[in-house]
């Protein structure tokens, strides 16, 4: 039932917005949408913590510890990104960065965004999460090139077409998977219900399904921004809205993670080697060095993070490719800490551009003095991010470290080599921005204080202590993805 | 009908979708592409409705009926309103270099049934033999988005794409389950007027529909 609700908010407030349009008070409904969301999720969290998983809709939904987490994250994010949004997209409205139509289109796609990501997270079958994924792209699409500048535009096609053909790769692979399904489950959509096949995988046929992974490992990758297949990431992440940046960064590539690892997890039990794990550590690791090296080159501030992105990404596929409790944990454990942190150093990031009016690095200077929420934020937003203790981005990275020590020895080297050559990266090109003196271009003005607090102590509280629900979810989702 | 005549049929009307895509490879003239896109969607139609009738599956004619709707006729009519609007009917793209694209494209479908060979091995259907082919249109659909620089070519080519991957649902498995495939329509026609918006703003902005004018994100140096 809670289920039902956190599905139907969304795509109930896309509508009110569609028609509410441009009117004052759109961001407060936008917001209001949002936190009645958190609250579905959070009931929802607390019927899995109280019941364990569970099926709704005629098997249609289901919900368990891998998906709960993600799918209360979701929901928690895109609140915290209405809130933050509020004034962002009213200033930019000022500055007629956005037109009337614009504002009526960015309200009601961000909500059908979030109702596409939930979608995909708790529908239990593996068709219908293609679609949500697909509906997840082609609702942000729009949403990239709304500034209509040439560059958003190259943006958003770059983004449309790599995105789109990524994907269609992934329904190739959903045909296979259906295929060697059909044979064990017989034919109709039961044959495609993950619950189902998670239980007969041994049976699946393992030439079909290593095939399928092929394709799926492309598809999916190319939407989580694995290098090669990332090339769109920087660009989408860069010249769209800034609340755009936060939630493509913070949620849309952790969903895209969570089907890769979902469809590991069949291939896994079908072919019964590790070949999958494999692919999995070669385009993370190959993602955390590319990404790490790229970082030092960029000069506009949300090119650089959506690159830190791509390195976290990697560090996540890298752990559940790598497989093992440890890791798989703190696989995990990263998406959480990764999407909370970044998504607060967007938001920064997002209001350090509008006081400069440029998301060039070289011109933001001495935010601390300028905005010390601004500039403390950003600073602590980066330290969390480069895995500093006693963040929760240090915890997780710690536990994958140990892991690839223990299994993967020879790898720790690039490891390491990504980590230290990205906080070196990271660190080199915040610090002057948020230290020195204030310039004369930069304009002071009130910012949303609370969704980048709220993060930061979250990502913080989970670096020091671990909530017991956290930990007994985390628990059981590596038991299901063993 | 008999399988083995059924079997044939599908065949042949698979032989006919690759000859599109083929022929799409190489065209020239933005009709004359979209003319082939109808007809690759056409012969896809007629041989879902096929596979349906042989294999005693209903839903199948569902999605014949879909397709026919939304490939043949819609799609196509949504492309030749664009390209009056936007005045670029008399437009001729240059095709890179024929020859060698074609080469290719052989290779893609050489490539295809070395890839699918296990999985024919193991199918019993009627329709088994199709798949290489579908998966040679979808590669095929990639490499004329590479290789064509219209922003038009572009998304015939991945719309040609998405015409191989419906045909290996209905070839690899007699369709996927009709939920699945209605989601996948739906999408198809959300992307057909995200493009459509698209091309306007890529009109106004760039003041054409060659992509190649859009190469100003780039990394700095």
């Amino acid at each position: 039932m809670m289920l039902l609700i956190l599905l139907g908010v969304p795509l109930f407030a896309s509508v009110v917005l569609a028609f509410v349009g441009d009117r004052r008070y759109a961001p407060e409904i936008n917001i209001l949408g949002s936190v009645l969301n958190f609250a579905a999720g959070l009931g929802l969290a607390f019927q899995v913590y109280l019941q364990g998983p569970s099926l709704a809709g005629g098997k249609f939904f289901f919900v368990d510890a891998f998906n709960v987490y993600l799918a209360v994250l979701t929901s928690f994010v895109s609140m915290t990104t209405a809130v933050f949004s509020r004034r962002y997209m009213r200033r930019e409205r000022e500055h007629g960065r956005v037109g009337h139509l614009g504002m009526r289109f960015y309200h009601a796609m961000f909500q059908v965004f979030i109702f596409a990501m939930l979608l995909c997270l708790l529908t239990n079958n593996v068709g219908v999460l293609w679609i949500a994924m697909e509906l997840a792209t082609l609702s942000t699409v729009l949403l990239v090139s709304l500034y209509r500048t040439p560059t958003a535009i190259e943006a958003a096609w770059k983004y449309f077409i790599l995105c789109g053909v990524g994907i269609a790769q992934a329904l190739f692979g959903t045909v296979l998977l259906y295929f060697a399904a059909e044979k064990v489950l017989g034919e109709g959509g039961d044959a495609l219900l993950w619950t189902n096949l998670s239980l007969v995988s041994d049976k699946l046929e393992p030439t079909v399904l290593s095939l399928a992974f092929v394709f799926l490992m492309v598809g999916y990758g190319t939407k989580v921004g694995l290098v090669p297949l990332h090339n769109w990431l920087p660009d989408a992440h860069s010249e769209g809205p800034t609340p755009i940046s936060a939630v493509l960064s913070g949620l849309l590539l952790n969903v895209a993670l969570y089907a890769l690892v979902r469809c590991k997890v069949l291939v896994d039990g079908s072919t019964g080697t590790h070949h999958a794990g494999d692919i999995m550590m070669g385009f993370g690791l190959l993602s955390i060095l590319v990404a790490a090296f790229s970082l030092l080159r960029q000069k506009d501030i949300k090119r650089m993070f959506s690159y830190s992105s791509i390195e976290h990404m990697g560090i996540a596929t890298f752990a559940f490719g790598l497989g093992g409790p440890i890791a798989t944990f703190g696989g995990l454990l990263h998406m959480l800490v990764h999407s909370l942190a970044k998504s607060s150093i967007f938001f920064t990031v997002g209001h350090a551009s509008q006081m400069h009016r440029t998301q060039e690095m070289d011109r933001i200077r001495g935010l601390i003095k300028g905005n010390p929420l601004v500039g403390w934020g950003l600073m602590f937003g980066v330290m969390a991010i480069a895995g500093m203790p006693p963040f929760g981005v240090f915890t997780s990275e710690f536990l994958i470290l140990t892991a690839t020590i223990k299994d993967a020895p020879l790898l720790t080297p690039f490891l390491l080599l990504g980590l230290g050559v990205a906080f070196a990266a990271l660190y080199r090109k915040v610090q002057p921005m948020v230290a020195g003196e204030v310039p004369s271009y930069q304009k002071p003005m009130t910012v949303a204080n609370l969704p980048v607090l709220l993060h930061m102590a979250l990502v913080l509280l989970i670096g020091v202590y671990m909530p017991h629900f956290l930990n007994q979810w985390f628990h059981t989702a590596v038991e299901l993805l063993k | 009908m008999n399988l083995a005549v059924a079997a044939q049929i599908i065949s042949f009307l698979a032989a006919l979708v690759l000859l599109c895509a083929f022929g799409m490879l190489v065209q020239r003239r933005m009709y004359g592409l979209i003319h082939l896109f109808a007809w690759q969607g056409l012969f896809l139609s007629i041989s879902t409705a096929v596979v349906g009738f042989v294999a005693g599956k209903h839903h199948l004619y569902i999605s014949s009926l879909l397709t026919l709707s939304l490939k043949v006729f819609l799609l196509p009519y949504i492309l030749h309103v664009l390209i009056q609007r936007l005045k670029i009917q008399k437009e001729v793209e240059t095709v890179v270099n024929v020859p060698m694209t074609m080469l290719i494209g052989i290779a893609l479908v050489i490539f295809s049934y070395h890839l699918t060979a296990p999985v024919r091995e193991i199918s019993t259907l009627v329709t088994r033999s199709v798949l290489a082919i579908a998966l040679a249109t979808v590669m095929i659909g990639l490499l004329m988005m590479i290789t064509r620089r219209h922003a038009v070519t572009q998304i015939i080519g991945f719309l040609a794409m998405e015409n191989g991957l419906f045909f290996a649902a209905t070839s690899a498995t007699y369709g996927m389950p009709l939920v699945v495939e209605l989601g996948v329509a739906l999408d198809v026609l959300i992307a057909a007027f995200i493009f459509g918006i698209f091309f306007f703003h890529i009109h106004t902005t760039f003041d054409s529909l060659d992509v190649e004018q859009m190469a100003r994100l780039k990394e700095g140096d």
